[in-house]
């Protein structure tokens, strides 16, 4: 950790300089200072004006929540009956591959089709990228767990809904954290891009950025990207603390 | 609370690609109540699918197996422990010991309780709340026997359940079970293909053949505990059971023969 904030301010430094230098043209990327000075105009005077930063966040994170919440909720469960059940994964598995394949933004024209432009366009384009992989991760978690656990649950006297609620659920818990992390991992990729389909109430950090673009504020572009950045490293640490609690034990 | 276990007839087979197999074929057998019972048979000989038909895991082709002369349900009430323990890894020792207790709904307060009383009675007092992941092989071993035991089963069932471990630890453990059994005077039907560990374990040996597992002979042991592994009437038993179960082992000795005759006339062949 320590070294990492090392290397990682090492770096920051020989930029700065490269830019004070000219090494860098300031035309083509902002500096570190620059960007951390158009954090804090967008924070304080907002853009466009009046849009600050931590609205623009909260929008975000809400679109993002609400994408891969709606994923979690449909993906969990349908990823447990294809595990559990070999029938319905042979019945599903063609369909799945057929559409897993498909990125996430290939679909935003015929999200704009269907949801219009707004919230529900962009949140179906983060649920179409945290789906599949919580869902084939939940599903190859319940399809592996050791037939040994199971056997002597049952042994002890375990009736379905035990072997469920402490023998499947807990044994496939790695694998479904591991999905739900990569899932969050997309969720947050696509977000910007699902944003320039563009939002109606003019939030989200994606549309912050485009707006930076129109403004041709360049550092202003990269201080949305560096948000972005900051938010999706602090995302992952998050989930790497629950992933920990919830896998005592089991690494 | 301990029973005694009845064989009548059973008959196991498999359905596989290339035609019925039977897995076992016609053992009748009788285990007293209190009794400690070993079954001796070589490897793939079908003493693990027994005990799956025993714990109630799986149903005999025909037969029927009596607990105190009575056909009633035995999941949740034959216990196993298996070379492969299957603890379950997401729970610290104690919560393992407690899962049994768990099944039969027993408060949370209480199963902790008894359960901590087994561990620290098998000397795992200072590791309680360690994962399996976090003991060493020994150590799994007495955690996989608690979690049976705490559940006071009518049949204690247990499949090679040292056959892992190195010779100190094997030995360690079997001198505990022997303890741990004269205090609790359960039924213990245990599983071996290792003719030492059986005469110096149980009360009577069932030899069973290879598959289709047939019983060959059942051979009583009646050399008082503690046994010494030296002593002369340890020996003879040992050469009893040999006579009936080791019976393949010249075979085995005239293949290695040819094969070292080949590899001397290659030798000479290449100097
Ligand atoms: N479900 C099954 N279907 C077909 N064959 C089986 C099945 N279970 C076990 N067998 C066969 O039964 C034989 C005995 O296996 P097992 O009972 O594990 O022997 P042991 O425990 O004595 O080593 C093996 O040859 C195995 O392939
Ligand atoms: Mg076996």
């Amino acid at each position: 950790m320590r070294k990492a904030l090392f290397s990682f301010g090492l770096l920051l430094g020989l930029w700065q300089l490269a830019s004070s230098l000219g090494i860098i043209n300031e035309l083509r990327f902002a500096s570190p200072l620059a960007i951390l000075r158009g954090i804090i105009e967008i924070e304080e005077i907002g853009l466009p004006p009046d849009y600050y930063l931590h609205t623009h966040i909260y929008y975000s994170m809400k679109l993002v929540a609400s994408g891969f919440g709606l994923a979690l909720i449909s993906a969990i469960p349908l990823g447990v009956l294809i595990g559990a059940s070999s029938k319905v994964r042979a019945f599903l598995r063609p369909v799945l591959e057929f559409l897993r394949p498909i990125p996430p933004l290939a679909w935003i024209p015929i999200a704009m089709l269907w949801f219009g432009i707004g919230f529900p366009s962009a949140c179906f384009i983060i649920f179409l990228g945290a789906f599949f992989p919580i869902l084939l991760d939940t599903a190859h978690g319940v399809e592996n767990v050791p037939k040994g656990l199971v056997d002597s649950a049952k042994i002890l006297g375990a009736k379905p809904k035990e072997l469920w609620l402490k023998v499947y659920l807990p044994a496939s818990l790695p694998s479904i954290v591991t999905g739900l992390r990569l899932g969050m991992g997309i969720a947050w990729m696509t977000l910007v891009a699902a944003e320039f389909t563009g939002v109606q109430d003019g939030y989200g950090l994606g549309y912050m950025i485009m707006t930076a673009r129109d403004l041709q504020r360049l550092d202003l572009i990269c201080a949305g990207m560096a948000v972005i950045g900051i938010i999706g490293i602090l995302l992952e640490r998050l989930l790497q603390l629950i992933s920990h609690f919830l896998l005592r034990g089991q690494e | 609370m301990a029973k005694d276990l009845t064989l009548e007839q059973i008959h196991k087979c498999y359905a596989t690609d290339s035609g019925k197999r039977i897995i076992i074929d016609d053992i009748s057998l009788h285990v007293p109540k209190g009794s400690f019972v070993t079954i001796l048979g070589s490897n793939g000989s079908g003493k693990s699918t027994l005990m799956r038909l025993i714990t109630g895991q799986e149903e005999p082709t025909s037969g029927s197996i009596l607990l105190d002369g009575q056909n009633i349900p035995r999941l949740g009430h034959v216990g196993l422990v298996s070379q492969e323990l299957n603890l379950f890894p997401w729970r610290t020792a104690l919560e393992n010991v407690a899962f049994g207790l768990e099944m039969q709904d027993i408060p949370s307060q209480e199963r902790l309780k008894l359960a901590k009383v087994y561990l620290e009675a098998f000397g795992l007092g200072a590791f309680l709340n360690q994962y399996p992941s976090q003991l060493s092989g020994g150590m799994r071993q007495k955690v996989a026997i608690s979690r049976t035991l705490v559940t006071a089963p009518d049949i204690i069932l247990m499949d090679e359940p040292f056959s892992a471990l190195d010779f100190q630890t094997r030995t360690g453990l079997q001198c505990f079970l022997l303890q741990l059994w004269a205090k609790l005077k359960e039924t213990i039907v245990f599983v071996t293909h290792e003719v030492e560990e059986a005469v110096f374990l149980s009360d009577f040996i069932v030899v069973i053949s290879t598959i289709p597992a047939k019983i060959k002979k059942i051979i009583p042991v009646s050399i008082p505990r503690p046994r010494s592994r030296n002593s002369p009437d340890f020996a003879k038993v040992k050469a009893e059971v040999f006579t009936v179960y080791g019976a393949t082992s010249c075979l085995g000795n005239q293949e290695l023969k040819e094969a070292l005759d080949f590899l001397q006339r290659h030798k000479a062949k290449n100097v």
